[in-house]
């Protein structure tokens, strides 16, 4: 008879290692002592957050024991012109963390994905008219490409070098925001190709490469991902382009007339974008107050952003003029290219304001 | 999603990149590899529609099972043994982690391949996922566990440890230097392919048989993000070997990589799980033998010696020599014999070793007790305050190491130490391959080729040095490794709670002067140091008093 081997297992041992099964000293010790929490109580974000980046400034006696071969290695503070008398003073108002981010994208996941079902099977896509399939074939494809592109080239590459966790932890978040917002309008662009209407699912390709009215938004979305200094990017990004294009197309142009060419279900998907932008401007405009209202180097931070400023503003406008044209593309044009830019100004100058910023004379013209 | 779909889901995301007329990436992080004529690969296909529900779920098992641990009491049957050894590991991990997500954008900048983009951007938001849900997972042992202290300073304790250095130079790795060497070489297709499998998996079933059930829960969760990044890896190297000039630098980066992978890796988790187990069953494998189906068959064998058809040289002579050095040269015991010796310095504690762990180590690794187990006696005899020193200061047998410059683990394999005046200063290393690493591949040139990219050494790398000369009271509590009472140490060399003059305080460590040894032998004359390191050598791994 063949003989089974003897199972084998651990034991369990009764141990009584849980809290409280004796008092000695430090037995209550029960929070991370290591930082002070902005509040009374420490929250779940920062308890997973602060210090796991360390600074030779804070903790880290040794310093970084890795250079690069021609600077030093680790976070260094100089990849930025922008200066901080304590970078770690900034915590994401999200408070992005780990369960946050499944949580939260996982629920744009399913509102998009059962707007795209339910559209299907109303067959919504039939009653829209040919000008604004064409408006979305040509437009809302081109501008997935700028979303894709600030995701990878821009957020993604931002996180590698601020000097904190937090600071990168945000920006890594909003990487993830732009790539899912990028790849569900591509989605989106392929349920379109593949549905029963006029709809050419290749077409944004040409628009983004060559179609002049968006090229001068390429070139602003390029000349982005070519910048070196981190926060420079940031800022550009975040408070000139995203408020001057990307609020502009999305907010002030696609929300507001998408409803009215019969479409109910591109503003649901360009809705979560609008609602990402929300929470990334919320941590951006918290960074950025930060260093325009620091004791040491506020003022030198702000001469720094009016020069930002003055390169981004003027290629952002541009940009943003150069769409013009698209404004008169749908079949209904409930709104004018002069109201919705000025609209988008004047957010952009209440941003500015409460970062403490002179507004740019450009944006009067 | 059905595959069908995925594929043309993956096809049209594709189609999101551009080639770029204005103005091209910033290269904030350069490399000396070449992609010119790189053929595009293909890694794992992912899109974020399914992957963040996919991740969602992943984590509600994670809590789900976090809620049932503290429910289910999973603390009255956890080993303090084994769970001190976590106020370590996971004082670490959460940096490489972190890490490892802030090296994805150099390998984007570095590769021109927007499918492997995708990729890796999908990856920095794993590892952000990794570092945020092990620190949860820290705040829950603190929490719940019997002894929080070391579990609450664990950041800071990370940042001023010689232990956590030793780990650091694991995240800084993949973040700095050539970011194909960093991001690629030493994170993907070594750290993650390779050293993940002890990491990740055998270390997490260690934990299981000690009563800790989280660490796997929340560890095999992490792991199942890893054959996507995995993935990325594989797809950069066969990018690189397209071309013949990345040749040698492949060949630089696997041997760096490897061995420091190795000196790193297995100091750490074969020590976890070698001396923080109470499971000495027979049949249970030792770290070696883990090591054996882990690192030699599922990555040795069948991913490295693969790519010798592609023409390239596979490290078989280091491959051989960690083995050598596990197997043979009690590499584990000699750190986890140096961790012990260092206890005053540490913020967890450590347990004696018994007649049951010696009678394991005997029968796993022969001739184990003729050379360690006097020292875990003496060790077990000077547990207490009072009438002794703690053991680094008693004569014990023991010499306390030079520190290996490269790796950071001692020179602990004596008779293997290499020393060599570089960049005009005495410096120790473990190994000919790290000498090598310092002096060779972490050069700005390498076979006589501009290698402008490759990181540098730099830092205070010796720990020692920065307490040269100090009172061990003085730098035990400049590290903050101090109980609340103000005087009672974190680190304790026993895991008695009970009994408070059991446990060393301040005033019992006072009067021992601690020294550096890299700060004594560039003090030496040139004979005083040849004798010095022929005795330092000649002391080999032979037993101890």
């Amino acid at each position: 008879m063949e003989q089974t081997k003897q199972r084998s297992f651990p034991r369990i041992e009764f141990t009584d290692s849980e809290a409280g099964a004796l008092e000695f000293p430090s037995s209550k010790s029960r929070s991370y002592n290591y930082y002070k929490p902005a509040k009374l109580r420490a929250t779940m974000y920062e308890d997973v957050t602060v210090d796991v980046q360390p600074d030779p400034e804070r903790h880290l006696t040794q310093g970084w024991i890795y250079g690069f071969g021609d600077g030093p290695g680790g976070y260094p503070k100089e990849w930025t012109a922008a200066k901080s008398s304590n970078w770690h003073a900034f915590l994401d108002p999200n408070e992005e963390w780990n369960q946050t981010i499944y949580r939260n994208n996982s629920a744009v996941v399913r509102q998009v994905d059962l707007g795209l079902q339910n559209a299907k099977r109303a067959r919504a896509y039939d009653a829209w008219n040919p000008a604004w399939l064409k408006f979305v074939e040509r437009n809302l494809g081109a501008w997935m490409h700028a979303e894709n592109g600030l995701a990878l080239h821009v957020f993604t590459s931002i996180q590698r070098s601020g000097p904190t966790n937090m600071i990168n932890t945000a920006v890594a978040v909003n990487a993830a925001h732009k790539m899912r917002f990028a790849q569900d309008l591509a989605l989106f662009n392929l349920d379109l190709a593949e549905a029963e209407v006029e709809f050419d699912g290749s077409a944004h390709k040409e628009v983004w490469q060559s179609a002049p009215e968006w090229q001068p938004t390429r070139e602003v979305v390029e000349r982005l991902t070519a910048v070196g200094d981190w926060c420079e990017l940031l800022f550009a990004t975040n408070i000139v382009f995203e408020q001057l294009v990307g609020s502009l197309f999305r907010t002030e142009l696609v929300m507001q007339i998408a409803a009215r060419n019969g479409d109910y279900l591109t503003p649901t998907i360009v809705g979560t974008g609008e609602h990402d932008y929300d929470r990334d401007l919320a941590y951006t405009r918290n960074l950025f107050r930060l260093l325009t209202r620091d004791e040491q180097h506020g003022e030198t931070n702000k001469v720094l952003f009016g020069e930002w400023l003055t390169t981004w503003v003027p290629r952002c406008l541009a940009a943003a003029q150069a769409l013009q044209p698209i404004w008169s593309q749908p079949a209904d044009k409930s709104v004018t290219f002069a109201d919705s830019l000025d609209a988008a100004k004047q957010k952009f100058r209440s941003l500015l304001e409460d970062l403490g910023l002179d507004i740019p004379k450009e944006l009067d013209k | 999603m059905s595959r069908q779909s995925l594929t043309k889901a993956h096809a049209k995301i594709t189609e999101l990149s551009w080639e770029p007329t204005f103005a091209t990436p910033a290269t904030r992080f350069g490399t000396d590899y070449t992609f010119e004529k790189a053929p595009k690969k293909d890694p794992l296909k992912q899109i974020m529609r399914s992957y963040f529900p996919m991740e969602e779920e992943k984590d509600n098992r994670v809590y789900g099972a976090m809620d049932g641990a503290i429910r289910g009491n999973m603390f009255r049957q956890v080993q303090q043994r084994w769970l001190e050894w976590q106020k370590l590991f996971l004082s670490i991990i959460p940096f490489p982690e972190i890490s490892a997500a802030r090296a994805m954008p150099m390998a984007i900048d570095a590769v021109p391949n927007p499918e492997i983009h995708n990729g890796l951007a999908v990856q920095m938001i794993d590892e952000v996922r990794h570092s945020t849900i092990q620190m949860n997972l820290k705040k829950l042992y603190m929490n719940n566990y019997i002894d929080p202290a070391g579990f609450d300073m664990t950041e800071k304790a990370f940042a001023n440890n010689y232990a956590g250095t030793i780990g650091r130079q694991f995240g800084e790795g993949f973040i700095t230097g050539d970011a194909i060497t960093a991001a690629n070489i030493y994170l993907t297709v070594v750290a993650e392919t390779a050293f993940t499998n002890t990491l990740f998996v055998a270390m997490p079933d260690e934990a299981a048989a000690n009563g800790d059930y989280l660490l796997p829960t929340v560890f095999h969760s992490v792991q199942s993000d890893e054959s996507r990044h995995i993935s990325n890896g594989y797809s950069i190297l066969l990018m690189a070997l397209a071309d013949e000039r990345n040749r040698p630098l492949l060949e630089r980066d696997l041997r760096y990589a490897w061995w420091n992978n190795h000196c790193v890796v297995d100091a750490a988790i074969g020590t976890f799980i070698e001396y923080g187990t109470k499971d000495r069953r027979k049949d249970r494998e030792s770290y070696a033998e883990m090591w054996r189906r882990w690192i030699y068959d599922d990555y040795y064998r069948s991913y490295l010696l693969p790519l010798e058809k592609y023409g390239l040289t596979i490290p078989h002579d280091l491959v051989e020599e960690a083995w050598k050095r596990i197997v043979d040269k009690g590499y584990v015991h000699e750190v986890a014999r140096f961790f012990a010796t260092g206890w005053p310095v540490n913020y967890w504690r450590i347990d004696a070793m018994t007649d049951k762990d010696f009678e394991w180590f005997e029968d796993k690794y022969p001739g184990w007790y003729s050379k360690y187990g006097k020292w875990w006696e003496n060790y077990n005899r000077l547990a207490y305050p009072g009438r002794n020193k703690p053991i680094a200061f008693e004569d014990v047998g023991y010499q306390y190491p030079h520190r290996c410059w490269t790796c950071m683990v001692p020179a602990l394999i004596h008779e293997d130490m290499v020393t060599e005046k570089v960049d005009g200063q005495w410096r120790t290393y473990c190994s000919e391959t790290c000498y090598w690493t310092d002096a060779v591949a972490f050069r700005g040139e390498y076979d006589g080729r501009p290698t402008p990219n490759m990181g540098r050494l730099t830092g205070f790398r010796e720990w020692e040095t920065l307490h040269h000369g100090k009172d061990l009271a003085d730098i035990v509590s400049d590290l903050g490794y101090v109980r609340d009472d103000g005087k009672t140490l974190i680190g304790q060399p026993h895991l008695d709670l009970d009994d408070p003059k059991k446990m060393w305080t301040l005033d019992d460590v006072r009067g021992n002067t601690f020294n550096s040894p890299n700060v004594l032998l560039n003090e030496m004359t040139d004979a005083e140091r040849e004798a010095h390191i022929a005795a330092y050598k000649a002391n080999g791994t032979k037993a101890v008093a």
